[in-house]
């Protein structure tokens, strides 16, 4: 008798959890990083994707219910931002598909110095006035009036004194941008929302909704740029750790929120300047782990499962790892030697990743099926590992793709 | 004397550079020398990223003390005597893809090992590549790409450089976050570089140079 979705969910449920316990599974789960791949997938336009949340969700339905993964990737944050909200406030952080970038190309970050080295002065005493009145108005040309609000602590003197600023024209279009981006913002969640639950309903569970980011990362990505960040490390190391303590328990409230009203407790944090090659051991323990660390025993205490994706390698910074509470994170890697991290952090860590998308692209079926083997004989041994891309699938080969996902299902039972 | 100098730059003495470099000039030194200071400092810095010692905020703060040095030094400049290049060495991130900080750390090495290096920028057409090569007349060329539509945008480019009769006169290489060899082959690329060190090693078994 076929398994009713109800129990296709569960399983796929327990295969996930089993495996990042480190108990033994039925078999190696198995989990796609669809990101724009939808698109691609069932001919569509990916502008149409950033305009279009009914469209794209259909493609992403489509796309999950023909690959059959135990999970699917978030469709949140950092993954397609609707382009109309982006539009109205006229966000200077984001090229998206027709806007800055060819109409089949995904979305790009750029990065900037938002805020000024000698602007952390101001962000520590602070934090939500400056972000209110100096970054966000810096980083989305259409909120610029929002730079003449007065200091959010006048606001001890009641309401009464913010009232006429707000008829300031600048002020004034700037209210009138957000209101222009929250109805559809507003229709984006909902139809997310139902997305969600529908595949729920349907036997897909999502490997996360939330997505929560590294104290550094949280800075040298959105507020001083990675140059900036990287020269506060010679230049004001103690206002960049300082930034960090600030920002940690709104990183922590934020995620925990966000984790809880989505009711998956899994969470994604894509980790990017702590990586080999770009700061020093030392630098690492200084200016990145510790804060990457509480966030991640933060999230664990309050019941949630943090999946640190590592992106480029990690090969150089493997023991830190052993420190993560066992069985209660997953670790997904990119780069990194999974040979090696078996070794290193298997019996406390599952671990996830690592298969070149490269060889989902361009590569053949051979070389997927041998890879694949190797990493369910190596790394899949005992347990503790989910089968996962390096990279998002974004330009991955269907059939390429197919061939990968049949074969773990395959060759993975336990 | 201006070994103080060489001392402050390597050793990542930020506050002390200008400095030193301002009692130097102050001397009477030839600005000409306190630019080869620097440059030797860059080298040292270059080794030791190359070694493992140093990363990206080394690198980045030790730009940031050439260009206030340089600043400091250009109205004594008499000539402008740069020294011998290595060869030429073209540089760019492809078509649809944006990202710069592989690209520009490949750009910081090579120029500090003396490879005379145009950069391109991010997205960066086919036709544009062609073009350089045309103008500039390299005997390298260097893709850079973090994405993975950056496959095709490889293989567009060294097809277009081969479809401009070009591909013989340069070498090409390919890295970046989601290149691997796989992309060098279905590129038809010459070489996979894993790092901002192999692109400068590749470059010099290409071209030769110290």
């Amino acid at each position: 008798m076929p398994k009713t979705p109800a129990e296709l969910l569960d399983e796929r449920n327990k295969r996930i959890n089993d495996a990042i316990a480190l108990k033994t599974p039925d078999r190696v789960p198995i989990a796609m990083l669809q990101q724009v791949f939808p698109a691609r997938y069932t001919g569509m336009v990916l502008e149409e994707a950033f305009t279009d949340p009914d469209k794209w969700l259909a493609a992403n339905e489509k796309t999950i219910v023909d690959f059959e993964p135990d999970m699917f990737f978030s469709l949140g944050a950092g993954v397609i931002i609707p382009g109309r909200v982006l539009e109205a406030l006229g966000s200077k952080q984001f090229l998206w598909p027709g806007h800055g970038v060819g109409s089949n190309t995904p979305h790009q970050y750029v990065e900037g110095e938002y805020m000024k080295a000698e602007e952390y002065d101001a962000f520590l005493d602070d934090p939500s006035d400056f972000l209110i009145r100096t970054y966000i108005p810096r980083s989305n040309s259409a909120l610029e009036g929002l730079s003449m609000l007065p200091p959010l602590k006048s606001l001890a003197f009641g309401a009464a004194g913010l009232t006429p600023l707000l008829l300031a024209p600048p002020v004034a279009a700037a209210m009138a941008a957000l209101n222009k981006a929250a109805p559809e913002a507003a229709r984006w969640h909902a139809a997310y929302d139902g997305f969600y639950k529908k595949m729920e309903e349907i036997g897909f569970p999502a490997l996360n909704v939330a997505v929560s980011i590294a104290p550094f990362d949280l800075i040298s990505d959105l507020l001083r740029g990675m140059r900036g960040s990287m020269l506060d490390m010679y230049r004001c190391p103690e206002k960049l750790l300082a930034a960090q303590e600030k920002l940690l328990p709104f990183i922590i409230e934020m995620t925990i929120g966000k984790a809880h009203m989505s009711k998956n407790p899994r969470v994604v944090i894509p980790l990017h300047r702590g990586a080999d090659g770009f700061m020093s051991i030392k630098q690492f323990e200084k200016f990145y782990w510790p804060g990457l660390k509480k966030l991640i025993f933060a999230l664990v205490d309050a019941g949630l499962t943090p999946i640190p994706f590592f992106e480029g390698s990690y090969d150089q910074r493997l023991e830190y790892l052993r420190e993560f509470p066992k069985g209660k994170v997953l670790c997904w890697f990119d780069r990194t030697d999974l040979f090696k991290a078996k070794e290193v952090i298997g019996d406390v860590l599952c671990i996830a990743g690592n298969l070149p998308i490269s060889i989902l692209q361009i590569g053949t079926k051979d070389q997927i099926k041998e890879y694949t083997k190797k990493l369910i004989d190596v790394v899949g041994k005992d347990g503790g590992y989910i089968m996962g891309s390096n990279a998002p699938l974004d330009t991955a080969n269907p059939e390429l793709v197919k061939v990968w996902m049949d074969h773990t299902k395959e060759y993975g039972v336990y | 004397m201006t070994n103080k100098l060489i001392d402050a730059i390597t050793g990542m003495q930020d506050e002390q550079v200008l400095t030193i470099a301002r009692e130097i000039m102050e001397s009477g030194a030839d600005p000409m020398a306190i630019l080869d200071d620097c440059r030797t400092a860059m080298e040292v810095v270059g080794q030791r990223f190359g070694a493992g010692e140093y990363f990206l905020p080394e690198l980045i703060l030790a730009g940031e003390m050439m260009r206030q040095v340089s600043e400091l030094i250009k109205p004594r400049l008499t000539k402008d005597s740069g020294p011998k290049k290595n060869g030429k060495v073209v540089v760019g991130t492809v078509k649809g893809d944006i990202h710069d900080i592989g690209k520009d750390i490949v750009v910081f090495m090579l120029d500090i090992a003396g490879f005379d290096v145009t950069d391109l920028g991010v997205d960066v057409p086919a036709e544009k590549f062609v073009e350089a090569i045309t103008v500039v007349k390299p005997q390298v060329v260097a893709l850079s790409a973090l994405l993975t539509l950056a496959f095709d945008s490889m293989k567009a480019t060294v097809d277009a450089i081969k479809e401009a009769g070009l591909r013989d006169s340069v070498k090409i290489m390919v890295g970046g976050g989601a290149i691997d060899d796989s992309v060098r082959v279905f590129s038809g690329a010459d070489a996979y570089g894993a790092d901002a060190m192999a692109a400068v090693t590749l470059s010099k078994k290409w071209i030769g140079g110290s």
